[in-house]
């Protein structure tokens, strides 16, 4: 189809777009499948969701708009973008929650029939902005998307209501003719979403095709674009977000170990799709338990823990803080346990729905006594399998439990994951004591871990527990020396795992000024800042943590190495405090908690603003 | 077999049930004679000692683990019902105990308690009742009487207590019993059933606490006045107690009252028929409720039995039906996802 027109097609590198509109307009579904597209269409990609905490807020107001970017281009893709190139505004509110984003002489569709009086009132626009001469700046294609939906759809059986839910899919329609982008992912998804109802499915169709088709017949377009296929390395490539490659993780670790899985968790945003995504796989023989609450929820992972299993429990901020004490318990029991902690804005409640890296000292320090454990970040959606992996075999390895930190973005975002085979998968057989002769709960072998007994072994029955213990007996002991000498032993138990780590790797300029370091989620927008720079010649260097605590055996010769060290970061400077006080060293600090993640042109801004250019 | 554990019976003795660590109560706790009858009824169970574990909070009731030559976890404050929930859920093949106390369970651990009963995971939990915290050294507890005169309530409790049986009853534990620590044989025997439950087995031991608490129970279980104040249930009996089961309960409506039976106007044939199976659960609210009313005698004894599956198995039989019907799965296919496409 995109061949036989006759407007010319524009070829653009990268593009990044936002879907906009009421949180019930199905922006999130319109904004994925759009992705999806791409993706298979051979683009790289990035995308963030941005909704809002309630789930569905008054129609037309700006608390209740909800939003879907991604990023596509023909080359590598780090980020969902810093401002978008295309605004879809479904509605006034969403216009006005989104414009300040858009960049200068950037597109926008409207939906001409939303920006009636009522709905440009609820969006506090005393004059229609399409009609006031404000949008100037910006190329403004105006549809009537609403009645040409329904216009479409007049034979359909449905009722106006249904017909008008249909419009996202002539939003989406339009966009696919606008990029040169296929159907037919989306007709086949809709195929397999509403094949069972096939008034809803022929009308999504319907709506689907006449978005496209008013593109290609309109005139208000002069011309359309087109973004050609990345060059990624070959192999097979799937769209994974970091919460379904987390859970996609722990199930290959469990294979990969030989364990059966366990995941205790509570429902919390933005980490519940980690509980729903493994409630799917009970044919992989995966126990999944949604307890009564967080402390349930570790509480019922630990026990699974100590009988044999491998356990998991899935929560964010809030939900950590509820699980610290069990997570001492585990700590003095030295059993094996993940904690994915998929991180919100906080305090409190905070920002239910929008990220930020600011549990990192509460996962590092944040438990009542001497009570390390390892942490570990993932830095993009695939990373967090790889993660997840790691996670458990540290765990299991050295009997302790251990934090995996990802965020609202990486979690909820998703990228092009090119599917490792299982084979080259990292595996660590786990064996169980089982041997009687000279057996005691806390004997220690080379890393000091503990021996790990499954339930039912005969002639090995122990107790354990959160009293403190005599070393090698395991007997509960108040002697001050044990305990000293045990509070000393499961620190250096802990930093046995540095032995076990890959080192900090340097990408960009090893011999530049000045080194950038990011840990987590930041990832993309720091690589996405320096990789620009690299282009306009600055020299810069970047490195990224992975492993929080410990950290890498070279990070302090690594570090050492840069007149200037700094450290961009979605909190108040929690990573630039432990570089402080572990190196001595001075850091500069970039910190935004916009409840957003971090754009790389602020870091870019900042990296020049250091090295002393202009802005 | 005992409650679905399926086993090789083997031969054991209560000392095999014994850890060997110095047992550290109070001298005379009631929690002495607990361990003793727990000791004494699992090696009737058949049940290897390897598949036995003991699961705790915190307090005193919670060391018990330590003392049980099973394995055994003491947790934290509260979260032994939640832990054991855990273990058997992983685990189904195993017989997992709880001992808890009325702080741990009915206080910090409240939630876990309830929900718990109605998830009917196939758990047993002996909650030892000494109406105190003990282990702080003594403030008053969620069972703690109105009035109770305690370190943190030095003019005494102005707070409401639970009721354990209607608390577990209501929370939809599909056994619930009553026994005392002073009671040895009808503890005994009430573990004993406890253990063949297949299901939440929930059993209150009223237990002295010789200090903090000492005598709480002495007027109902105390020598001079157990037999007038405890009523010993037995199911399909007529509800009698008092000297050669001279008085009787009756059910007047929805209230219980005493019956005289030596009066020449009441006989045995008014009594009410206590049913453990009872389909309606008012009734058994009715039994449980009797602890409020001190000129009423105490029941003891398995109030209710239900059966239904539990939450352990339907979580197994979900994981085989769909299994069975998605075929065992693949990780290189859940990798894959629903759509993929090729870089070449």
């Amino acid at each position: 189809m995109a061949q036989e027109k006759e407007k010319e097609v524009l070829q653009l590198t990268e593009v990044t777009v936002r879907f906009a509109g009421d949180s019930g307009d199905g922006m999130q579904l319109t904004g994925s499948q759009f992705g999806d597209t791409s993706a298979l269409f051979g683009n790289d990609l990035n995308t963030f969701p941005d909704y809002p905490a309630e789930i569905r807020a008054p129609a037309g107001t700006l608390y209740g708009v909800s939003g879907f970017q991604l990023h596509f281009s023909s080359s590598d893709v780090h980020t969902p973008g810093d401002n978008p190139d295309v605004l879809v505004a479904m509605n006034p509110a969403a216009l006005r929650r989104n414009i300040a984003d858009l960049k200068h002489s950037g597109i926008i569709i409207v939906n001409t029939d939303s920006f009636d009086a009522k709905n440009l009132k609820l969006a506090n626009y005393t004059q229609n902005p399409l009609e006031d001469n404000s949008l100037s700046s910006y190329k403004v294609y105006p549809v009537p998307i609403t009645t040409l939906t329904s216009t479409a759809l007049k034979e359909s059986p449905l009722s106006m209501k249904e017909v008008t839910r249909c419009k996202n899919f002539f939003a989406l329609g339009l966009m696919y003719w606008l990029f040169n982008l296929p159907l037919e992912p989306t007709l086949k998804w809709i195929d397999s979403k509403f094949g069972k109802k096939p008034d809803i499915k022929s009308a999504n169709e319907t709506a689907l095709k006449a978005g496209y088709y008013f593109g290609d017949t309109t005139e208000i377009f002069e011309n359309t674009y087109s973004v050609e296929p990345a060059k990624l390395a070959k192999g097979t490539y799937r769209s994974i977000s970091g919460n379904e490659a987390a859970a996609l993780g722990f199930i290959a670790a469990s294979e990969r170990s030989g364990l059966p899985l366990f995941l205790g968790s509570y429902p919390i945003t933005p980490a519940t799709e980690i509980l729903h995504y493994l409630s799917e796989y009970k044919h992989m023989g995966v126990k999944t338990l949604q307890a009564e609450d967080e402390i349930a929820g570790i509480c019922s992972a630990i026990g699974a823990s100590f009988s044999g299993h491998l356990a998991i429990t899935s929560t964010s901020g809030p939900g950590l803080a509820l699980k610290t004490e069990a997570i001492g318990l585990a700590v003095m029991t030295e059993l094996p346990l993940v904690i994915i902690d998929v991180q919100r804005a906080g305090p409190s409640t905070g920002l239910p729905t929008k990220p930020e890296q600011s549990d990192l000292l509460q996962s590092i320090y944040g438990r009542n006594g001497e009570a390390p454990i390892p942490v570990l970040a993932a830095a993009t959606p695939s990373d967090c399998f790889n993660m997840a992996i790691e996670a458990c075999r540290i765990a299991v390895k050295y009997m302790t439990p251990v934090m995996l930190l990802s965020d609202g973005y990486i979690g909820q975002g998703s990228e092009p994951w090119k599917v490792p085979n299982v084979d080259e998968l990292p595996s660590f057989p786990v064996n169980y004591r089982t041997e009687k002769e000279g057996f005691a709960p806390y004997l220690r072998d080379e890393n000091l871990s503990r021996p790990w007994v499954r339930l039912g072994t005969p002639g090995l029955e122990h107790r354990i527990g959160g009293l403190e213990k005599q070393n090698i007996t395991g007997n509960v002991s108040h002697d001050p020396e044990n305990h000293d000498a045990m509070c000393k032993l499961r620190l250096q138990k802990v930093n046995n795992v540095q032995r076990d780590i890959p080192d900090l790797e340097i990408r960009g300029d090893e011999d530049s000024e000045l080194l950038v370091v990011g840990w987590g989620g930041t990832y993309g927008a720091i690589t996405e800042a320096v990789d620009r720079l690299q282009k306009k010649g600055v020299k810069v260097a970047q490195t990224h943590f992975r492993y929080l605590f410990p950290m890498p055996k070279n990070t302090e010769s690594v570090l050492k190495k840069y007149k200037t060290v700094l450290v961009p970061e979605i909190n108040l400077g929690q990573l630039a405090l432990l570089i402080r006080n572990q190196f001595l060293i001075p850091v500069e600090q970039f910190n935004l908690v916009r409840g957003l993640p971090l754009k790389s042109s602020d870091i870019e801004n900042r990296i020049v603003e250091l090295l002393g250019g202009k802005k | 077999m005992s409650n679905n554990i399926d086993t090789t019976p083997v031969k054991l003795t209560q000392k095999d049930f014994a850890s060997g660590q110095d047992v550290r109560w109070c001298p005379g706790c009631g929690d002495y004679s607990i361990l003793a009858q727990v000791q004494r009824v699992l090696p009737e169970l058949g049940i290897p000692k390897e598949k036995i574990i003991w699961i705790s909070g915190i307090g005193c009731s919670s060391r018990f683990p330590y003392y049980m030559g099973t394995y055994g976890f003491h947790g934290i404050h509260g979260r032994a019902a939640a832990i054991a929930t855990g273990v058997k859920v992983a685990r189904p093949d195993l017989s997992v105990w709880i001992a808890t106390g009325d702080g741990d369970a009915m206080s910090i651990g409240g939630n876990h308690f309830i929900h718990t009963c109605r998830k009917n995971v196939n758990l047993k939990m002996l909650m030892f009742n000494n109406r105190i915290y003990g282990l702080t050294k003594g403030q008053y507890s969620p069972t703690s009487e109105v009035g109770l005169v305690s370190k943190s309530t030095p003019y005494g409790s102005v707070d409401y207590p639970f009721n354990p049986l209607s608390l577990a009853l209501g929370s939809g534990a599909t056994f619930v019993a009553r026994s005392a620590d002073n009671d040895l044989k009808h503890l005994a025997e009430v573990i004993r059933r406890a253990a063949d439950h297949k299901g939440l087995a929930f059993v209150e031991i009223l237990q002295n606490c010789v200090i903090f608490n000492d005598g709480a129970f002495d007027s109902v279980t105390g020598k001079e006045n157990r037999t007038e104040k405890m009523l010993f249930l037995k199911h399909n009996q007529p509800m009698t107690f008092g000297k050669d089961a001279s008085k009787g309960i009756k059910l007047d409506g929805f209230k219980p009252v005493v019956i005289d039976l030596t009066d020449g106007v009441h006989s045995v044939n008014d009594c009410w028929i206590h049913d453990e199976l009872d389909k309606d659960a008012a009734r058994s609210f009715i039994l449980a409720h009797m602890t409020d009313h001190p000129e009423l005698p105490m029941p003891f004894g398995v109030v209710r039995q239900e059966f239904k599956p539990t939450y352990d198995e339907g979580v197994e039989r979900q994981i085989e039906a769909v299994t069975k019907k998605r075929g065992k799965g693949d990780l290189q296919k859940v990798l894959y996802g629903k759509s993929t496409w090729e870089v070449s």
